[in-house]
């Protein structure tokens, strides 16, 4: 898996995360087992199981024994809202440090983000 | 947490050159092990006496609690799958398949066969006949097949191109999936196989020089890189495993400490980067390796 992206089983974790924010996996359907995950990203299967275990943790997953983990009702907000609180650290906070770098300032990088919203 | 083998303070020596040196570690049972080092590093030396094919000079080897040299008991227990695995002359690819069948109580006939077919090895030609790769497939089919409780895979795939190779990985993550087992793989192509394990043994010289988890490996070693001064301010106090420059940049392996150490990297106006598997083995055995002379080659002494 990619090498920058920190510990595997994190990176599992977010994969199946960004499936649940996006709507690819809805709430209450069944998430990936942990041998399906092993073996589409070739990792050990022990690594797939600690990453499907930290989202049982946090409440996103829950297990039916005999069965296989489903996505729990609420998931999606519940990350959403974790997501948005992160949103400042993960991404304004590179932007900054590299506009004060490049000595960009405030107005020039709202006027490029407004651009960038009409362009699209 | 239980072992599948221990080895306590072993040493192994073959006429005046020490290949183990007062080593003591463990198998985790049901881990995907990965044995790692240099050659001449001891690797070999280490599956050889967790498969009875020793005896070390001194200290204690167990498997399955008990001693495996000439241990039936065991012996049918471990799967050994050596680089330059010997058969006798007039031995078909179906004949290894049969001996092997008889040796392993837990074959599963069912993936010899299919194994046999994805790899399009020809069952009836004679084993010496068969290509390097060819020849190395049949160890893998052996290997995987005898589903043996410890499965040892001496760098299973001399002359395997890299389609095989994938294959290999494949069918053991999904083999292993279906039937956890303990599993030693003992190979250079570190960056091809680090997703794979759970645990890394590195060994250097004879002595362990890492025995941890592949996870926190992961965030073991910083590769920070600036000008000179900079890497020099924060390299101050820390573990330099490996350094390199060019001009007035360079770029230093550094050991982590602290999940903080990143953000300091940053703050001292320096790209942090993290440190693959490959690259740490790389720079730890570099680290230790003695200045002036090459290590001696095993495989010529231990004949």
């Amino acid at each position: 898996m990619n090498e920058d992206g920190g510990p595997i089983f994190r990176q599992i974790a977010a994969q199946v995360e960004n499936a649940i924010v996006d709507g690819s996996l809805p709430e209450e359907s069944q998430a990936p087992s942990t041998n399906e995950l092993a073996a589409f990203h070739r990792i050990n299967p022990a690594t797939a199981a600690k990453g499907l275990n930290r989202l049982v943790d946090d409440g996103v997953l829950h297990k039916r024994r005999g069965v296989g983990m489903f996505v729990a009702t609420g998931a999606r907000d519940q990350l959403l809202k974790r997501r948005r609180s992160e949103f400042a650290d993960q991404y304004l906070e590179p932007l900054l440090t590299e506009a004060a770098k490049l000595g960009i300032s405030g107005a020039e990088i709202s006027t490029m983000i407004a651009e960038r919203r009409g362009a699209r | 947490m239980t072992a599948a083998a221990t080895l306590d303070d072993v040493t192994m020596r073959f006429r005046g050159h020490t290949a183990l040196d007062g080593i003591t570690t463990e198998l985790r049972q049901d881990c995907i092990t990965g044995l790692l080092g240099r050659n001449g590093a001891g690797k070999t030396t280490l599956m050889q006496l967790l498969t009875g094919h020793r005896v070390p000079t001194s200290g204690r080897v167990r498997v399955f609690g008990v001693d495996p040299y000439e241990a039936d008991s065991v012996l049918q227990r471990v799967c050994f799958v050596k680089e330059s695995q010997r058969y006798p002359d007039h031995f078909r690819v179906c004949d290894v398949l049969t001996a092997a069948r008889m040796l392993y109580p837990d074959w599963d006939d069912d993936l010899a066969t299919q194994l046999v077919g994805e790899f399009d090895l020809p069952r009836r030609r004679a084993v010496k006949k068969l290509s390097r790769g060819m020849t190395s497939m049949v160890g893998i089919v052996v290997g995987l097949a005898s589903r043996a409780p410890i499965t040892f895979f001496d760098e299973p795939y001399l002359g395997l191109d890299a389609v095989a190779r994938q294959q290999f990985y494949d069918r053991l993550i999904a083999d292993w999936s279906e039937q956890p087992r303990t599993i030693v793989l003992s190979t250079h192509l570190i960056e091809e196989i680090g997703d794979l394990l759970e645990h890394v043994l590195l060994v250097d010289r004879g002595r362990v020089l890492l025995d941890e988890d592949a996870e926190s490996l992961r965030d073991r070693a910083l590769t920070v890189s600036g000008q000179i001064p900079a890497v020099a301010a924060f390299t101050a106090g820390r573990r330099v495993l490996h350094s390199d420059a060019l001009g007035s940049f360079t770029r230093a392996v550094v050991e982590v400490h602290s999940a903080t150490d990143r953000d300091e990297a940053s703050r001292h106006g320096l790209t942090p980067e993290p440190t693959s598997l490959q690259q740490l083995v790389v720079a730890l055995s570099r680290a230790t390796a003695p200045t002036t002379t090459a290590p001696d080659d095993l495989e010529g002494v231990s004949r």
